[in-house]
């Protein structure tokens, strides 16, 4: 792990924010889009650090966050059937549907089973033919090459008994909801580096040229946030609209081809609900016509399930930059990791859940520690 | 108002009048055991306290350390422990359910500063086992008894239907003596304090994991299952001022710390460069999105010690067996909360949480 603890070298870091603090003369709105982006700034304190010109809001990068009830309720009623192994990146099982989730669906029998990738999943559908082995294909941008590639292995190998639930959601269209919004605060924006790794950054060009607002694509260590949010205070303070790339070890501007062709051969765009927030246009993917077969809500006849999230939610709010987690009345009171109000305090990658694990600490000197 | 009242103290909680907006109702999972109870974490403390706690209560179980101490005469205390041992798979790279169902006994009757001394054993088969798989089980802890010097002199056998367990399940129950001038326990954590851990941290969770084959992650980490009553004992040779001992086990050394500083009233302080991880270990736990400070271990002990004696008990731990990487990671500090904290390397301040429920690897 060498490689990484250049990305979290305490030097390198002091030096990138006296530069943001010599930089930032005037008060600027940042949303970082990912929510590892959100965990990493909670997790290393970065909010601590930065000087107070920078508010750091947080995006709707949050696959688990914002895939919707009603899919959440349709992955439910499939699980729950006997004939189903039901596999999912892990972060989904705790997230509730409108009346259970899938760890209440494992604790009255059904086979539910964390998997790491899709792939594993097609696997256990080959080596359980007796057996219909679902998989929840969520995500961003990121996983949709591993989901779309599972389609396209199941096919290959003539799996009948494969079918995954698909909600995708992409990062451009949640940026144009947020810029286009009369209450929007935010200023620039950090890309979120694993996405823009499948799918390059052209998209965020006409974004930025718009609505005239810089994009900076970022990662996901302490000091690829620092070299982002750097990089993004320049840009404000000189009025320069463009996007530009803090997270150049991976990204470049046209993506992974490879990747983008797999998930161009099985999915199309598609209108998507997000949760929260509700119905954008043309904002995720679902499967082409003839990959229709590996539909699982067609394969079960779930189609139908349409609940209705609450109207009430600060979760939406929060998904979108115009509150944070801690500006909600439940925060910490009602609403905790173990007892969820909302998707944003379930996920490892939620900004709700961000704030509850490491925000609220008085800062501590080092500790003196001699080991001789 | 704080959660505890809302959701302890009734059966129903009440809402809060909010003003603006609020979230959907929750799901508590009161109802039904899921795999969260047994995490060692949060849920789990939460099952003891509503489920278990009301109707077992006693001073002897109230005081929550790893051991119950009880007094049998003015100078004799014994502490008394059990643990069930459900671990899949049953062999895994540094271990096996047999040397777990030892260690694991021997090492909560030590953290209470007692010699433990003997140790009873109940399996629960499935039918058709393999005789050749329990007999290796029981020869692994037969190998772990005669190095922790005990010995096992009670045991019991049931067999269930096929299906109704995994294999086997052990039980163990230790016994051993705490000398009479030993007060080790949870609440005795004191501002000033050093804490030290013998070792690595979170090598048993992900030599079990990647020994599972589900995550598709293959590693060299082996399990550090290890009976720590020698080195329990070499640290209680050169000091008096042992204040708390405990084995981070499952919930890792986050939750333990954690209730240490609940149990002591106290803050805990600990600085994350001198947290020792092995890079393999980090390495899975980057992969999989676990945070190796809840990560299980099975041979590690966190020592609270006065600062007086902290280079002495370290000299003795590395002199011991399983006590060759100790390290101070932190010290004791008077606070009226109760919380750990950590000095991140480019010098933030981050709270250190209990483990809510199960460890779950992140989507991307």
């Amino acid at each position: 792990m060498k490689y990484l603890d250049d990305f979290r070298d305490a030097k390198l870091a002091q030096g990138l924010l006296a530069e943001i603090h010599q930089t930032a003369k005037n008060h600027w709105v940042i949303m970082e889009i990912c929510g590892g982006q959100t965990h990493a700034i909670m997790r290393y304190g970065l909010d601590q650090l930065l000087p107070s010109e920078i508010e750091l809001v947080h995006g709707p990068g949050c696959p688990v966050c914002v895939t919707s009830l009603e899919l959440i309720d349709k992955a439910l009623a499939i699980a729950s059937n006997p004939d189903v192994i039901f596999t999912s990146y892990g972060d989904m099982l705790r997230v509730p549907g409108s009346q259970h989730d899938l760890f209440s669906i494992r604790a009255t029998g059904g086979d539910v089973r964390v998997v790491y990738s899709p792939l594993d999943a097609v696997q256990i559908a080959r080596q359980n033919p007796d057996k219909q082995v679902v998989f929840f294909a969520i995500g961003f941008e990121t996983t949709a090459p591993a989901n779309a590639m599972s389609v396209v292995q199941a096919k290959a190998l003539g799996l009948n008994n494969y079918s995954v639930l698909v909600s995708h959601v992409r990062v451009p269209p949640a940026i144009h909801t947020i810029l286009s919004s009369p209450a929007n605060r935010v200023q620039g924006f950090l890309a979120a580096g694993h996405v823009c790794t499948v799918m390059g950054f052209w998209e965020y060009e006409p974004i930025t040229q718009k609505y005239a607002v810089p994009i900076v694509v970022t990662g996901f260590e302490p000091i690829d946030i620092l070299q982002g949010v750097l990089k993004t205070v320049r840009l404000l303070e000189t009025g320069e609209v463009k996007v530009d790339n803090a997270y150049t070890r991976l990204v470049t501007r046209n993506g992974n081809l490879p990747a983008q062709n797999v998930i161009n051969k099985v999915f199309m765009d598609a209108d998507q609900k997000w949760r929260g927030i509700g119905m954008i246009p043309a904002s995720g993917w679902r499967l082409r016509p003839e990959f229709e077969h590996f539909d699982a809500e067609q394969r079960f006849h779930v189609e139908d399930i349409k609940p209705e999230e609450s109207p009430l939610c600060i979760a939406g709010l929060i998904l979108q930059g115009l509150k944070k987690p801690s500006e909600c009345p439940a925060f910490r009171i009602l609403c905790t990791p173990e007892k969820p109000l909302g998707a944003t305090m379930v996920s490892s990658e939620g900004a709700c859940a961000a704030y509850y694990r490491y925000t609220g600490a008085p800062s501590i000197p080092a500790i003196a520690i001699s080991n001789e | 108002m704080n959660t505890k009242d809302l959701f302890e103290n009734k059966s129903d909680p009440i809402l809060p009048t909010m003003e603006g907006s609020v979230c959907p109702v929750p799901l508590s999972h009161k109802e039904r055991i899921v795999l969260g109870h047994g995490s060692g974490g949060k849920m789990s403390q939460d099952l003891i306290a509503h489920s278990f706690l009301p109707q077992l209560d006693n001073p002897i179980l109230r005081a929550g350390n790893d051991a119950g101490i009880v007094n049998i005469n003015p100078t004799t205390n014994l502490a008394i422990s059990t643990d069930s041992h459900v671990v899949w798979p049953l062999f895994f790279p540094g271990g096996d359910i047999g040397r777990l169902a030892v260690c694991g006994t021997v090492n909560d009757v030590s953290m209470m500063g007692a010699q433990p001394l003997y140790l009873t054993a109940g399996f629960i088969l499935e039918e058709g086992l393999e005789l050749e798989i329990l007999e290796r089980v029981v020869k692994s802890m037969q190998i772990a008894a005669q190095e922790a010097g005990i010995h096992i002199v009670a045991g019991d056998t049931k067999v269930v239907q096929k299906g109704k367990a995994d294999g086997v399940y052990i039980n163990t129950s230790g016994f051993g003596l705490i000398p009479h001038n030993i007060r080790i326990s949870g609440d005795q954590a004191r501002p000033g304090d050093k804490v030290i851990i013998s070792g690595t941290i979170g090598d048993h969770g992900i030599a079990v994991l990647a020994a599972r084959g589900e995550l598709g992650i293959e590693t060299q980490v082996t399990s550090d299952i290890a009976p720590l009553n020698h080195l329990v004992a070499a640290i209680l040779a050169v000091s008096n001022q042992i204040h708390v001992l405990r084995d981070p086990t499952r919930g890792g050394l986050a939750t333990t710390l954690n209730e240490i500083a609940n149990q002591s009233e106290v803050c805990i302080c600990i600085e994350e460069k001198a947290i020792p991880i092995r890079p393999a270990v980090r390495a899975a736990c980057e992969m999989l999105g676990f945070d190796p400070l809840f990560v299980a271990n099975e041979g590690k002990l966190v020592a609270i010690v006065h600062p007086g004696d902290a280079n002495q008990v370290i000299q003795a731990m590395r002199n011991a067996p399983y006590g060759s990487e100790a390290v101070i990671i932190g010290e004791v500090q008077a606070s009226p909360e109760r919380r750990v904290l950590m000095h991140n390397a480019i010098g933030s301040t981050r709270i250190v949480d209990i483990l809510s429920g199960e460890m779950l690897p992140r989507i991307c």
